[in-house]
């Protein structure tokens, strides 16, 4: 991959088979590029999401009428456990830094691709080695995890199921997260373009970076405790194990040291993108951009230091509890702050309704839902009433699918021109859009009442008195698929027959929109100077508008 | 393509700042072990001096003389390769893949007298002197076992280096690799310091 024979691949798309060192399949598998690799990890996530998708939709089939007719209660354990671990490790964890922290980082940056292009294809590699593993542990030696994603000991210590193998699928998911931790960060410091400051990045590139960090700092410790898990099952080293004097809670201090950042490491990236959304489709500069930029530090350092929320009622301390609750409580406030200036920046705007504002402006009110309702069960009396139940069920997908999903598809949406050269129809994606948004809200907003009324999360059966609102939920639920299903069929269509896409659709003013659609094989031959900051849509540029760039292309 | 420069300095200051990175997270993953030594060191300190006396403090600090030496051998060898001395280069780095033995050869017959003992997780004379010594040997297998793990890691990536010197791939313009393999060769050195201490001086 020398730099003189590239020359040859200015403008060719980077899909096309004439780019790269070798054609077909194999310039695809081999290919270090890093959009190549950011589409190579879309389709695998996708998979794994339509995958943990079905089985949710199967354990609201079991849950619509009570009594267990259709699945088993072990069965159901099973599969609360692998949707959650498919869910969280092979989806929400990796999905914006590797899919668009891949595709679209570079080009936001000026840069022509990662840091470490060999390291990042062997990431995806890495990546595709613990979805293995973890598939591996369902079908083998015992059979599905029964544990939740959490592997709580003693009960993961003492059941007859795989969880050797599954811990280790997460250490080596978590091995690949820390290795596209790295790139992000050395290439933020080491690739942007000449004038490309620190604050004339976009914001997306500030959630990226942030998020790296968290990767970086907080995915060791997970790694470390899944391997005494593991040892502790293989060998009965007693670290954990209260039987031989260890102490349980210690697996819990050392899992969620990791897992609460985790929540960051979802969240952040997918607050940077919306944040880059917004101006675009307001016509406006970004409202408060540095305060945006240090709110994403400062949720990345202080969700390091609230982990103790999730054991209000494991024992611990009160002193600890106190603390923890006061952290929690602070670290509202620089996503509040994140709200407030993407409201403000709407103020006086041009708006323009797209598909990716809409997935936009839905996030901000499903992520604040999810976070006022993290405050219930962020104060140390309501949590004894809410632990546990299905109150923390729906908080979290409020957050974490309402918030990091629909942000997952507004980044879809807005870079789909420039990942495909195509443009899909806008109002199926604008129908199937509100279809989701609806079927959410009666799906997890039922699940919040049902909670607060005190259904336990995680059972397989419940008392008659919550079954009209567990059907309820149900229906909520089908209705929120459907829509997802045109949603991604709409994008299919889109992809394999729609329009050509225009350089520029949307009007945005950051680098990526400078480059031809679909984007080129390589990015630029001279590094582009960077003038002007990324919402700055005064003049031509990259800021030209949409008819501009479609006759220019005439 | 700016991504694939050869050589230049660009380059090399990326690898560094890829390598440090890289070290932060294995000082954090033992750092959760180092974690769990120290509650439970303050949870059962009489047990833990008790069963720290079974360790074999010569053994012990013949492996630290031997590993500080080898982290010496391979900061002589980064030394040489830049002043362009390749045969030197290669000589003490031979000399530190050596020494790694010498360490790992030590570490084993330790760990053979402890299973003759009867002093490993899971065996009858362990069990019977209570959860304090169980945690302890628990920890010093793990911890111990974990970084032997990095010692034959990091002996293999030297020996690889070794082969990319015989063939031109590291030398006195190219010296990335060897200087990032030794980062992580004093990081399993330095972790060591701290395991020497903790589990065979304090009593």
């Amino acid at each position: 991959m020398s730099g003189a024979s590239r020359s040859g691949d200015l403008g060719v798309p980077y899909f096309s088979a004439a780019a790269g060192a070798r054609p077909g399949i194999l310039g695809w598998l081999g290919s270090t590029n890093h959009k190549r690799i950011g589409v190579m990890y879309s389709f695998a996530i996708g998979f794994f999401f339509a995958a943990a998708v079905a089985l949710g939709v199967l354990m609201r089939v079991a849950l619509m009428t009570p009594g267990q007719k259709f699945i088993s209660a072990q069965t159901y354990n099973a599969f609360f456990t692998v949707h959650g671990i498919i869910m969280i490790f092979l989806v929400v964890i990796p999905a914006i830094p590797t899919i668009f922290g891949n595709f679209a980082m570079p080009m936001l940056i000026g840069a022509n691709d990662m840091a470490f292009p060999r390291l990042n294809l062997f990431s995806f590699y890495v990546f595709l080695a613990g979805a293995a593993l973890a598939f591996i542990a369902i079908f083998s030696n015992g059979g599905a995890p029964d544990t939740g994603w959490t592997f709580y000991v003693p009960f993961s210590l003492k059941t007859s199921v795989n969880v050797p193998m599954a811990t280790f699928a997460v250490f080596v998911l978590g091995m690949s997260s820390i290795l596209t931790g790295i790139n992000i960060v050395t290439t933020v410091h080491q690739l942007r373009a000449p004038g490309m400051t620190f604050f004339k990045m976009p914001l997306s590139v500030w959630g990226l970076y942030s998020t790296a960090w968290v990767q970086i700092l907080a995915t060791p410790i997970v790694g470390i405790t899944m391997i005494l898990v593991l040892l502790e099952r293989l060998f009965g080293i007693g670290i954990f194990d209260p039987t031989k004097g260890g102490d349980p809670l210690l697996y819990q201090h050392l899992f969620w040291i990791y897992s609460h950042p985790a929540v960051y490491i979802m969240i952040l990236p997918a607050m940077g993108i919306i944040s880059d959304l917004f101006p675009v489709f307001s016509r406006k500069n970004i409202f408060g951009y540095k305060m945006i930029a240090f709110s994403s530090l400062a949720i990345a350092s202080v969700g390091s230091l609230v982990w103790g929320h999730h054991m209000y009622v494991s024992g611990q301390s009160d002193t600890a509890d106190v603390i923890f609750s006061l952290l929690t409580f602070l670290v509202a406030v620089p996503s509040a702050i994140k709200v407030v200036n993407w409201i403000a920046t709407m103020y006086k705007g041009s708006i323009r309704i797209e598909p990716p504002f809409l997935f936009a402006l839905s996030f901000v009110f499903l992520f604040t839902v999810g976070g006022l309702t993290g405050l219930f069960l962020g104060a140390l009396s309501a949590d004894v009433q809410l632990h546990d139940t299905y109150f923390v069920v729906g908080h979290f997908h409020y957050i974490i699918f309402g918030g990091t999903g629909f942000g997952i598809l507004a980044a879809l949406h807005y870079w789909f021109p420039k990942m495909t050269g195509r443009m899909y129809r806008r109002n199926p994606a604008v129908v199937g859009w509100l279809i989701a948004f609806v079927g959410f809200n009666l799906f997890y907003s039922t699940i919040l009442i049902l909670g607060w009324m005190g259904m336990p999360r995680r059972y397989s059966d419940y008392l008659p008195r919550f079954a009209s609102l567990q059907l309820f939920a149900s229906v909520g639920s089908y209705i929120m698929v459907a829509g997802l299903a045109v949603i991604f069929l709409n994008l299919w269509r889109g992809w394999r027959r729609g329009d050509k896409a225009p350089d520029n659709p949307w009007g945005g003013a950051t680098l990526e929109w400078s480059l031809p659609s679909p984007a080129p094989y390589e990015n630029w031959e001279a590094a582009p100077l960077v003038t002007k900051g990324p919402y700055d849509f005064s003049g031509s540029g990259a800021g030209a508008t949409k008819d501009e760039a479609g006759e220019a292309r005439e | 393509m700016s991504g694939e420069e050869k050589g230049g300095r660009v380059d090399a200051d990326r690898g560094r700042i890829g390598m440090w990175l890289f070290l932060s997270t294995e000082a954090l993953l033992f750092g959760g072990l180092f974690l769990l030594y120290a509650v439970y060191r303050w949870r059962y300190s009489a047990p833990f001096h008790e069963a720290s006396l079974e360790l074999s403090r010569a053994f012990g600090t013949l492996n630290t003389a031997i590993l500080i030496t080898s982290s010496l051998a391979v900061a002589l060898s980064v030394r040489e390769l830049r002043e362009g001395r390749l045969a030197g280069a290669k000589r003490f780095l031979a000399a530190t893949i050596a020494l790694g033995a010498c360490f790992l050869a030590v570490k084993a017959i330790e760990w053979g007298v402890k299973f003759e003992h009867g002093l490993y997780p899971g065996a009858k004379v362990l069990s019977s002197r209570g959860p304090g010594q169980t945690l302890y040997f628990g920890l010093y297998f793990t911890m111990t076992g974990l970084h032997a793990v990095h010692v034959i890691v990091g002996m293999s990536v030297f020996g690889w280096i070794l082969a990319l010197m015989a063939r031109g791939g590291v030398d006195a313009d190219r010296p990335i690799k060897l200087e990032n393999a030794g980062l992580f060769w004093h990081l399993v050195d330095i972790v060591w310091i701290f395991l020497f201490p903790l589990f065979y001086l304090i009593t």
